[in-house]
């Protein structure tokens, strides 16, 4: 299993952002973290990204334990924008590339590699401040896959982004996934969820649902199903 | 070992980068000191007289005197700078692409530390350049023998920006900071006038003035310009760097510093 996580907890004081959450991600799926906001969605993120560190439970990516390794095993595309706006495309890439060790020519070829994947080559000498939102969420997502990760982690990618760049850029990943990658995507809009997906449905700080879409739905639109159990449990 | 030397030259290349794009900052880093050179310190000439004490054999004017204190003063704003720009960088989130780079914590704030005085140094010999051409020159020697001390010198008060940065949520409470911390750094220090002096009005300003690392920074640069060392400046300016890396290392660290920044 590619992503696994395990009775996972954390508070912020006395509130109580995740609690006791257990999910795997395999590889080769589109994983759906489907949550309203202030599920705990950013907090699960910033436990992945080692900025925080869980109450209890454990995380681990491909069989390695929080920690460096498991570090360079992952991608991760956060919520906010993180590019330097001064910079090109190329020049944000290089500079990913090399805090992860990646320099001179290989670090050119995955560049070259990973702006194709998302179709972003011909925009790689711009500055990104002249990309719009959806060429600049495609640069995050081809950076998160420099240096060939297990798993591609995304919080709330589309977020701002409008409804034609959210569809291709929600397209793309889940070409991603087919291609063998293990995604986890979180978002509280249920349309970017496919019917071949899994999903996990997170409210509170809870797991309420984890398995194929199909399965938690029950033959019922997600969107109906979504609101009926969040909110149900609010 | 490789990975991290690719990861270092990066960030300081990024630094060195976002220095190039902002001309005004390098301008602005320049005037400030060549202001206090070139119009207090010819306003003041006249009011302090200067003894003659280590390192100088020699009267000196109070331009020559100051040089010293105005790279401190270089190096005081750039590290403060630097550690604004980690408080907005966090804020963009470029921060935990840093900080999620799998290599150690520590390194990679040296890193972005090392870059930050890289930049720092070089203003300080534009400055130097600049104070040479309106005649307030040094010996050749000199100017090379500062080089470690100024390395050292930025260091620690990069380390005190970073320190000070993990500690602050947002950009508005920085400017609090500015003057809480550089103001005072700058005037309870040996940077404008020499401590005996601050004797003669205060006993307990003069003490401030002699614990206060940034004085022993200006110290071990002003010994080192006349080719002289001063020991004590040098372990004072050691034990404030290290003090002050620990700190921005706990402050950064994920148990703690992160979650209150968020």
């Amino acid at each position: 299993m590619t992503l696994t996580v395990e009775g996972l907890s954390y508070a912020y004081g006395a509130k109580q952002a995740l609690d006791g959450v257990t999910f795997q991600a395999p590889p080769g799926r589109f994983t759906a973290l489907l949550g309203p906001n202030g599920a705990g969605k950013t907090t699960l993120f910033g436990l992945f990204a080692g900025l925080l560190r869980p109450g209890a439970g454990t995380i681990s990516v491909a069989g390695h334990p929080m920690g460096r390794a498991a570090l360079a095993r992952m991608g991760i595309v956060f919520q906010q924008p993180t590019l330097d706006l001064d910079l090109t495309v190329t020049q944000n890439l290089r500079y990913a590339a090399a805090l992860r060790g990646i320099a001179g020519r290989d670090a050119g070829r995955r560049i070259d590699q990973a702006l194709d994947r998302l179709a972003m080559r011909e925009r790689a000498a711009e500055k990104v401040r002249a990309l719009n939102g959806g060429h600049r969420r495609r640069t995050e997502i081809a950076r998160a896959l420099l240096h060939e990760p297990s798993v591609l982690l995304c919080d709330e990618p589309t977020v701002g982004l409008d409804a034609a760049s959210r569809s291709a850029i929600t397209e793309h990943v889940h070409a991603l996934a087919t291609e063998g990658l293990a995604v986890l995507w979180a978002t509280h809009l249920t349309d970017e969820v496919r019917e071949g997906d899994h999903l996990l449905i997170l409210h509170r700080g809870r797991l309420l649902a984890d398995g194929p879409v199909a399965e938690v739905t029950a033959g019922a639109p997600l969107s109906d199903h979504f609101l009926s159990v969040t909110g149900a449990a609010a | 070992m490789k990975a991290a030397l690719i990861a270092l030259r990066a960030v300081v290349a990024r630094e060195a980068l976002r220095f190039i794009h902002q001309r005004e900052r390098f301008v602005a880093a320049l005037v400030r000191p060549l202001v206090w050179l070139l119009v207090f310190a010819a306003g003041f000439r006249a009011a302090l007289g200067l003894s003659i004490t280590p390192p100088y054999q020699t009267y000196i004017t109070y331009e020559t005197y100051i040089v010293p204190g105005l790279l401190g003063m270089i190096l005081l704003f750039n590290g403060m700078q630097s550690s604004l720009s980690l408080v907005y960088d966090r804020e963009m989130g470029s921060m935990k692409v840093l900080l999620t780079a799998p290599l150690p914590r520590w390194w990679l704030l040296m890193s972005k530390l090392l870059g930050s005085t890289a930049i720092s140094i070089l203003q300080c010999y534009a400055f130097l350049a600049i104070a040479a051409l309106f005649g307030i020159d040094f010996a050749p020697w000199g100017y090379l023998a500062i080089l470690p001390a100024l390395v050292l010198a930025g260091l620690m008060l990069g380390a005190l920006g970073l320190a000070l940065s993990s500690f602050i949520k947002q950009l508005e409470n920085f400017a609090g900071v500015m003057n809480f911390v550089i103001f005072p750094m700058f005037f309870l220090s040996s940077a404008l006038y020499p401590l005996w002096k601050m004797a003669e009005s205060s006993r307990l300003l003069h003490d401030i003035c002699a614990a206060n690392p940034f004085t022993h920074a200006v110290e071990l640069i002003r010994f080192a310009l006349y080719l002289d060392f001063n020991p004590l400046a040098l372990l004072w300016t050691l034990l404030a760097t290290l003090a002050f890396g620990a700190l921005a290392l706990w402050g950064y660290d994920p148990a703690r510093g992160m979650k209150r920044a968020r």
